[in-house]
């Protein structure tokens, strides 16, 4: 959860780092220091919680370790051995299934109401605060218990679509329905990126719209060809980290599942998160050296889903208004 | 005569006009407060299932209980393990306490330094902290529980303290930079004339006009720490030092012989913290996520 800037600010930075221009020898030297004093913190966080950890788990995942004998290097079976692993397929399966129905509902559901609080009337700040509440609580044990409550056999949801004549029975115990209790809980936290579509709302110029409809443009045309391209950039930011957040989904996956026959990820696999079967395979079974080559197998995935969704983002994001940055 | 006309003809067109505006936006209001109440429908069936007795709560659409009781408050305060609640909710508030000392400190001076220093490599590290936002948490959990497990540091707080101090959360990192960016240059150019280095600057300047982002990110830091499952759930291993969440997990684990409507009472004490600060700063959050990067 941060702001479009970041993505801007990334690939501008990375792109070309702003020079540092010379200035009067004894500050600048005074500068150098205290640049780097400033930052210690980070930089031991970075080397030490980031960096270092990335590349032990880079070497781990050509190791069997259990954390009680020395690593032993197995080069690339644990990456052989993902490729047959049905488990991990299934794993796979569900976290694409959750990922790909998840982000797109809630971006959608988002917009639609950042469109429908988008105007001048009197209470639209309470209204934004209040929707945007669920992405506060969502990601707590709390709010995946109650979940479990409203969906578990003969529960609320139950009887209500047994009203309408849906005979499903609960959700959490039924395979076909229990990722998408998960799914309807991501969609619920839609405050948050609901509250970036309306600040980017905001930013379109209104003479725009007047233009627009000066001209004869209906509500659905000025939508589709005024307020979609001005929104694109806070579009492709939200897609981003929403899509990144996605793959990282466990809490509510791991408590909602739990007691479920088979562990965590049950009912039968139907919600095997990524993240639980890397937590089963590295912390249960004590695999370490397997949960590494996961970590690093997604690490690889997320990476180029990045840099497609950069790449592509040439062909749809519009900076038109962003000049006078 | 005419223009007297015209006049009534016209005004009379605007007062339906506004008649239809207010109608409009009585509608709005209905439509908007409805599908609140679809969205918040889970947190007060909540409320209201924890002042129900066990049998009565799952099945009940109901709102609130005729006769309230408070018997699962009662059982869920005894706590779970031998434990009591306080315990639990005590822990929680440290290390939720912890994060924010630590967060703030460690992100604001990180953010004067990328803000307002001009030094070698400045560009670089700044896009490294960036791209540690797209990072994938998985990749550093085994590593670092390796690490923590060796040096005995599991069943400790440190492990889930550490990084708070290191700050490794680029998020609130940005948020400072992002803010202090927008701070007028003039004033470290009048402390830099009057003879102060840049600790004097930071702490007597930059840090106090700060303010807003510092409890935008205490607020967040706080929520997060609080609500953080998967750090307690791989670092705490005795009852005693397991946090709210970590408890809750106790009840789940044990289903069957567990006590539910307990389980449904803690639920909704573990969530009082977290309203509580969204109703006393939820403008603080709001703006959070939605200015301070927009306005570049």
């Amino acid at each position: 959860m941060a702001t479009p800037t970041v993505v801007r600010e990334a690939v501008e930075t990375t792109a070309s780092p702003p020079p540092v221009k010379p200035r009067k020898r004894g500050r600048n030297r005074r500068d150098q220091i205290a640049g780097y004093l400033f930052l210690t913190p980070w930089i031991l966080g970075f080397v030490l919680l980031t960096v270092g950890p990335m590349a032990a788990s880079l070497y781990l995942s050509f190791t069997n370790y259990n954390l009680f004998t020395s690593p032993q290097w197995v080069g690339f079976d644990n990456y052989v051995q993902l490729l047959s692993d049905p488990r991990y397929h299934q794993s796979v399966k569900v976290t694409l299934h959750y990922v790909l129905v998840s982000v797109p509902v809630k971006l959608v559901v988002a917009l639609g109401v950042a469109l429908l609080l988008n105007n001048s009337r009197r209470g639209q700040g309470f209204y934004r605060s209040a929707f945007y509440a669920p992405s506060l609580l969502g990601a707590s044990v709390s709010v995946a218990i109650v979940w479990r409550a409203l969906f578990s056999d003969d529960a609320i949801v139950d009887r209500a679509l047994r009203l309408v004549g849906l005979n499903i029975g609960g959700w959490i115990g039924n395979p076909d329905y229990a990722l998408w209790l998960l799914i309807l809980l991501a969609v619920w936290q839609f405050g948050a990126p609901m509250v970036i579509f309306l600040a980017g709302l905001k930013q379109v110029p209104q003479e725009l719209h007047e233009a627009a409809a000066v001209d004869g443009a209906g509500r659905w045309r000025r939508f589709i060809s005024i307020t979609l391209p001005m929104l694109s950039p806070v579009i492709f930011f939200n897609l981003l980290l929403e899509t990144i957040n996605a793959f990282q989904v466990f809490t509510s996956a791991f408590v909602v599942s739990s007691g479920a026959t088979g562990g965590a990820g049950g009912p039968a696999g139907s919600t095997l998160v990524y993240t639980i079967y890397l937590y089963q395979r590295g912390f249960q079974d004590l695999r370490m050296g397997y949960a590494s080559a996961m970590a690093w197998m997604l690490l690889l995935v997320v990476g180029l889903v990045t840099v497609l969704m950069f790449r592509l983002a040439r062909f749809w994001v519009f900076y038109g208004g962003d000049d006078d940055r | 005569m005419t223009t007297q006309a015209v006049s009534a003809s016209s005004s009379s067109a605007t007062r339906t006009g506004a008649r239809r505006r207010t109608l409009t936006t009585v509608l709005w209001h209905v439509g908007t407060l409805i599908l609140l109440a679809i969205v918040l429908y889970p947190l007060v069936w909540l409320f209201g299932a924890s002042l129900r007795p066990s049998h009565d709560i799952v099945g009940n659409i109901g709102l609130f209980p005729t006769s309230p009781e408070f018997g699962n408050y009662q059982r869920a305060l005894e706590g779970i393990a031998g434990v009591p609640v306080s315990r639990f909710f005590l822990n929680s508030l440290l290390l939720a306490v912890g994060s924010v000392i630590g967060t703030v400190i460690s992100s604001a001076l990180a953010a004067y330094a990328f803000a307002r220093i001009r030094f070698t490599g400045r560009g670089v590290l700044f896009a490294l902290m960036i791209s540690t936002l797209l990072l994938p948490f998985h990749v550093l959990i085994i590593p670092q529980y390796i690490v923590f497990q060796r040096v005995g540091l599991v069943d400790t707080y440190v492990p889930l303290l550490l990084g708070k101090f290191l700050a490794t959360e680029a998020f609130f990192v940005f948020l400072m930079v992002q803010f202090m960016r927008g701070l007028p240059r003039d004033l470290d150019e009048a402390a830099k004339i009057d003879g102060c280095g840049h600790a004097r600057i930071f702490w007597h300047v930059i840090l106090p006009l700060a303010r807003p982002a510092i409890i935008t990110t205490s607020i967040f830091a706080f929520i997060w720490s609080w609500n953080d499952f998967l750090g307690p759930l791989l670092y705490l291993q005795t009852p005693d030092n397991y946090t709210l969440p970590r408890a809750l997990q106790l009840y789940i684990d044990q289903t069957s012989a567990s006590d539910y409507g307990a389980m449904i009472a803690m639920s909704m004490l573990a969530l009082v913290p977290v309203i509580l600060f969204f109703l006393a700063f939820q403008r603080f959050l709001v703006e959070g996520v939605s200015t301070s990067g927009l306005k570049g």
